[in-house]
């Protein structure tokens, strides 16, 4: 995204989606090679929401490649958005709520980085986030909505919230600039090779982020054939040209859920909790090293999280096919 | 904790909060829940008089089954989603409260001012803050978009006469201030705490005591307030919980989890 436009260029995002091979075409690849498509200073999008099909493999890989200067959007974001803070691979944060979650009360991390400044959390409400990513999957400069009026969220927002008159009814309604992010990092239960995707449960705002983004990564907790996902184009949520690269990342949102096959990891997010909670700096560092810098690979990873926790996890999700 | 006690049963705040704000709710309405009192209370209502009541999650959700012992900590994760109805994108159930289908927004708030206006942004001034709260999520365009009711604590700290920072906005300045905004619809209803039922004076929009509940006074309740109180005419002294409802409640939440 120019970083002197707050909505890109009608023109430019039409020429960049142009120029993208659109083929029909495999992009399978590794969390590492996957790494390199993103740039330091993109705008990079997370899918999920909160604690729910959080694309936390590819985050793990960017913070692993030491990105820099991204700026990060979610419609909620959690301690993957932490991490990216404590990383280094962030300053900037537009999201319309940030904690690790109610029951564990405010980020420290969240609150180390913003109240010292070394951060920037742009707060919007959470409709105004999601109306953004629509304007852009539209391709419209900006959507008229009718939230943020008269508080201070739409004011501190300055020059980026704006409102006008409808030409219409002569109503006072708020505009919501488009958002196309360069990437959008997505992870789903399943895809084919080339990109095309299904997901279950809720779907959060990943349809409209992949419609908007310029790249999408994709990581999948499984890719199944063309075949299959031809056998039901009706379950097909994301369209493959949108897709740029493909990688299978087994229990890709782990400490975080995916609907049908993991509930969140409940007990590793409280010993997070606590440890961040303590020293917000020093148990962020001790995390990222054991968690994020030591694993030789993502199944590393998960065996640092404990094959029973995965198990629990795994039991506990699967539940939801029980009824 | 603190307990509560009525002739016949012994409660917590908490308990209170989600059987007074259960009363307010009607069958057959589209309520906007958030977690903890806002869900329990909404549930709470379906067992008690309203089977019809639908419950919106931000996450997407309409119309889940809420099952005893299993309340979800979220709106956004999978528990959220058992035997509904149907899940929608974010946005999308959030634009139902914009369309116009929602009867009730329903949330907790970190501090209220006299006109209703909640923060759940900053504490202090938002440039220097002495927090830095998680934000407003979904707050701002339920309160913008509908009408709310909130449950919290009724503590002094948190009743302040003007908030740090508007998050979502009740009647922003009073009078007709929210709607010159351009926020027509909708508005702060009902304010339900450990101490009294309040609602909102219809031409100054100031927040007035509407009830007490069992046991509490007048003074009480403005000694615990920030600001100067406006009194109904007739303030009326609220039915502390019926064993029945405290009965209904214990089995939706057993462990206590948002009960304590």
């Amino acid at each position: 995204m120019s970083k002197d436009a707050l909505v890109e260029p009608y023109g430019q995002l039409r020429k960049e989606t142009l120029e993208r091979d659109r083929g029909l075409r495999e992009k399978v690849m590794s969390l590492e090679e996957a790494a390199k498509l993103v740039k330091n200073g993109d705008h990079v999008a997370l899918g999920g929401c909160h604690l729910s099909r959080t694309p936390m493999a590819m985050i793990w890989a960017l913070i692993r490649a030491k990105k820099k200067d991204l700026t990060i959007s979610r419609s909620i974001a959690s301690t993957e958005t932490d991490l990216l803070l404590a990383g280094g691979a962030s300053r900037r944060v537009e999201t319309s709520w940030f904690s690790q979650g109610l029951i564990w009360g405010v980020s420290k991390i969240m609150r180390h980085y913003t109240e010292n400044k070394i951060a920037v959390f742009d707060e919007w409400s959470h409709m105004s986030i999601g109306l953004r990513y629509r304007a852009g999957a539209m391709g419209i400069p900006f959507m008229p909505s009718r939230t943020m009026l008269g508080s201070d969220v739409g004011k501190r927002l300055g020059s980026d919230f704006k409102t006008m008159t409808c030409p219409f009814t002569g109503e006072e309604l708020g505009l919501l600039p488009a958002l196309n992010p360069d990437v959008a990092l997505i992870h789903v239960q399943r895809c084919d090779p080339y990109g095309n995707a299904q997901l279950d449960g809720l779907q959060f705002m990943d349809l409209d982020l992949c419609m908007a983004a310029k790249r999408v990564i994709l990581t999948t907790e499984r890719i199944v054939s063309n075949e299959q996902i031809r056998r039901a184009p009706d379950q097909t949520r994301i369209p493959f040209f949108t897709v740029e690269a493909v990688v299978e990342a087994p229990i890709g949102c782990a400490p975080h859920e995916c609907y049908g096959v993991y509930e969140p990891f409940f007990t590793h997010l409280d010993e997070y909790a606590a440890i961040t909670s303590k020293d917000p700096i020093k148990g962020a560092a001790d995390y990222l090293q054991r968690y994020y810098y030591e694993p030789k690979s993502w199944s590393d990873y998960l065996s640092q999280l404990g094959m029973d926790a995965v198990l629990d996890a795994c039991r506990r999700g699967r539940s939801v096919h029980n009824d | 904790m603190t307990k509560h006690q009525s002739a016949d049963a012994t409660y917590t705040a908490s308990e209170l909060l989600c059987v007074m704000a259960s009363r307010l709710l009607k069958d057959g309405q589209i309520v906007f829940a958030g977690i903890g009192v806002p869900l329990l209370a909404a549930t709470l209502a379906q067992h008690q008089f309203a089977p019809h009541l639908t419950i919106l999650f931000e996450g997407g959700t309409i119309g889940p089954r809420i099952v005893p012992g299993e309340l979800p900590p979220s709106t956004n994760e999978q528990r959220c989603t058992r035997s509904a109805n149907m899940l929608l994108p974010i946005t999308d159930v959030l634009l139902l409260l914009q369309r116009g289908y929602v009867d009730i927004g329903f949330m907790g708030g970190a501090q209220i001012d006299r006109f209703g206006n909640l923060n759940s942004s900053f504490i202090g001034d938002a440039d220097n803050p002495k927090t830095r709260l998680p934000g407003t999520g979904g707050g701002n365009d339920i309160s913008s978009l509908t009408n709310m009711i909130v449950a919290m604590k009724h503590e002094k700290r948190r009743f302040v006469a003007d908030v740090d920072f508007i998050t979502s906005p009740g009647w922003v300045k009073g009078r007709r201030s929210r709607a010159e905004a351009g926020l027509p619809e909708g508005g702060l209803w009902r304010v339900v705490t450990d101490l009294a039922l309040m609602g909102f004076d219809e031409d100054t929009r100031e927040m007035k005591v509407l009830a007490l509940q069992h046991g509490v006074t007048k003074e009480q309740v403005q000694e615990n307030t920030g600001f100067k109180l406006l009194f109904d005419k007739k303030v009326e002294a609220i039915t502390p919980p019926t064993k029945e409802e405290l009965a209904t409640l214990r089995h939706l939440d057993p462990d206590r989890r948002f009960t304590a």
